[in-house]
């Protein structure tokens, strides 16, 4: 079968995009009739991460900034909603209005985290922003006193579900005679929400502006050389990345209805990286196949007791540990056999491919120098 | 009136000064060359003057100051450089990396037409122009970034050793290039090693020694000088 000739025709394009649209709209009730409720609150999760790893991406793959800290602007996100829909002060702002509000916010933190970072590079922009992650989380931690602000390592609960004009999204409702649980309703806002991510993602990779961020990413005085404001575009990159990981936290305390400190530690961060890079970093499909199995896989390793019990008769190993065990070893494995990511894109790949193009060219190179 | 010209520049990386207070001028329309061995200040007066290094002193183009302007101005006021190096935008492609140089420009037509005459200008980069720039050969490369810096429709274009790791056959190649962009009326400051072609293209030269012009002049007649020829064409 020639795949790109599949791939040219439209009419075969089309079928698979209404194929995937109705594998998408089923997806809860097929997954929570095969594996259970427990499963459609996973794959809100997937959701929520696919947005937290695009909005990384930006920053990571498409900017070449590594940032350690993404996990802050997620906090932010989370924090401006519980504080402004619960009862912790006793505001009730509506979701629509807090949820822009919570982007707004985490591109804000974004630039004061860019504005100092802009002449670090690679380790030492790292540190810095991981520094950053860390002190969000530890302020969370401590802004209970004197005056209580963040209520501290107890967090905030009670957070008002989202919902519009009295309706909650946690409410079960009624459909074909059906109860189906609020988690079916938010699993649709979830998927609303990463499509629209999805498609801004798509139009930033393709833009004026997106070209500029591989420019940086590549040589960034010759970029400047080009007449790119490298500053205000490398803030850019962390405002936009930023405000996806705010938008994601909103909906997360909304979901949840609970948010500490402790759901935002460096361990955060750093699996959110681990779906951009180990998906292919800059590639939008690998990057939500990324934040798909690293969601997914974790969970789905804690069906090892079950199995151990049934093959062994008794549970050998702690399944906690092997699970945590079994996930390492599956990222080095990828790690190693494919270097560029699960689904990089086709620039990426040649990268890092010893292709005889490239190593021709290499010796061309060589050639020509000694000369 | 020049079009570019600079008084007293001073240019130090930490306490080591690399110039030390030159002047010079170029007119519109000249080919203006700077020579000298390694180590003159030629390539740090050339980044001085794309504002990549800070510098002190007075650098007015057509009669005002840029020393105060951002690098990223700099091509919107008309001033393209081609920098050490290349600097090509290897994962791009060619035509994207061409694409680039036009950043700053915002007409669509007229875009279309210069990318039209940039391979015109490289038949080769029309050949490879949905290649990766970085699989490109060095002489390629070369044409790629000055191609490039042409998109920009520069009126002072910045050359900074152009010829640097290229066979002989591909340097030839590049200074032809380099008349054929003078003759359609691009002014051009050049800095290049290679003191014979460099003063074989240009209409005037400067040389550089420890940080300083020590000579200057036709390039025609620089060619001619005994001292010249002993320093730097070994003769």
């Amino acid at each position: 079968m020639n795949w790109s000739k599949l791939k040219s025709d439209r009419r075969i394009a089309y079928v698979a995009f209404i194929a995937l649209g109705l594998v998408l709209a089923v997806a809860p009730f097929l997954v929570g009739a095969g594996l259970g409720n427990g499963w459609v609150r996973i794959l809100d999760f997937v959701l929520l991460y696919i947005m937290l790893a695009l909005g990384l991406n930006i920053v990571v793959g498409y900017a070449g900034l590594l940032d350690l800290g993404y996990v802050a602007f997620y906090a932010v996100g989370a924090y401006l909603y519980a504080l402004l829909a619960s009862p912790h002060f006793g505001l009730h702002l509506p979701a629509w209005f807090i949820l822009p509000l919570g982007a707004l916010a985490a591109g804000m933190f974004g630039m004061m985290l860019g504005t100092p970072t802009l002449r670090l590079r690679g380790d030492y922009l790292a540190i810095v922003t991981l520094g950053f992650g860390e002190i969000i989380r530890i302020f969370l931690n401590n802004l209970n006193s004197p005056v209580n602000i963040t209520n501290g390592p107890q967090g905030i609960s009670m957070i008002d579900p989202i919902g519009a004009g009295g309706a909650s999204l946690s409410q079960s409702f009624e459909l074909f005679g059906m109860q189906v649980p609020g988690i079916y309703a938010y699993y649709y806002l979830f998927l609303a929400m990463a499509l629209l991510v999805v498609f801004i993602s798509l139009r930033l990779q393709d833009s004026r502006i997106g070209r500029a961020w591989v420019a940086i990413r590549e040589d960034e005085v010759a970029a400047e050389a080009m007449g790119i404001n490298t500053r205000n575009i490398k803030l850019l990159a962390f405002a936009m990345g930023a405000s996806f990981g705010g938008i994601s936290g909103g909906l997360f305390a909304g979901f949840q209805g609970f948010v500490s400190p402790e759901s935002f530690n460096l361990m955060e961060s750093i699996m959110i990286l681990c779906m951009v890079v180990l998906g292919g970093m800059g590639h939008i499909p690998g990057v939500i196949l990324g934040a798909i199995l690293l969601t997914v896989l974790p969970e789905a390793l804690r069906y090892i007791g079950p199995l151990e019990e049934f093959f062994f008769g008794r549970v050998v190993v702690d399944p906690a540990d092997l699970r945590m065990l079994i996930f390492g070893l599956a990222l080095i494995v990828v790690m190693i056999f494919r270097p560029a990511g699960l689904w990089p894109s086709k620039v990426r790949r040649r990268e890092f491919s010893s292709e005889a193009e490239v190593l021709a060219h290499e010796q061309e190179a060589l050639y020509d120098a000694s000369k | 009136m020049s079009l570019l010209e600079v008084h007293d520049l001073n240019v130090s990386y930490g306490g080591i000064k690399a110039v030390r207070g030159i002047s010079l001028e170029i007119a519109a329309g000249e080919l203006v060359c700077l020579i000298g061995a390694n180590g003159a200040g030629k390539s740090t007066t050339l980044k001085a003057l794309a504002r990549l290094l800070p510098a002190s002193g007075k650098i007015l183009y057509q009669g005002r100051s840029i020393v105060q302007m951002p690098v990223y101005d700099l091509v919107r006021q008309g001033i393209a450089l081609v920098p050490e190096g290349r600097g090509i935008f290897g994962r791009l492609k060619v035509e994207e990396n061409l694409l680039m140089g036009a950043y700053s420009r915002s007409d669509i037509h007229g875009i279309r037409r210069d990318l039209d005459h940039s391979y015109h200008l490289f038949p080769r980069l029309f050949e490879r122009k949905t290649q990766q720039a970085g699989t490109l050969s060095g002489g390629e490369q070369q044409m790629l970034a000055i191609a490039r810096a042409l998109m920009s429709r520069p009126r002072l274009l910045l050359l900074d050793e152009p010829s640097m790791g290229l066979a002989p056959l591909m340097v030839n190649k590049i200074f032809d290039t380099i008349r054929a962009i003078s003759a359609d009326g691009v002014t051009i400051l050049l800095v290049e090693q290679n003191a014979r072609l460099a003063l074989d293209v240009s209409h005037r030269a400067y040389v550089m020694e420890g940080g300083t012009i020590c000579l200057s002049g036709e390039a025609s007649t620089l060619l001619d000088d005994p001292q010249v020829r002993h320093a730097y064409l070994g003769e």
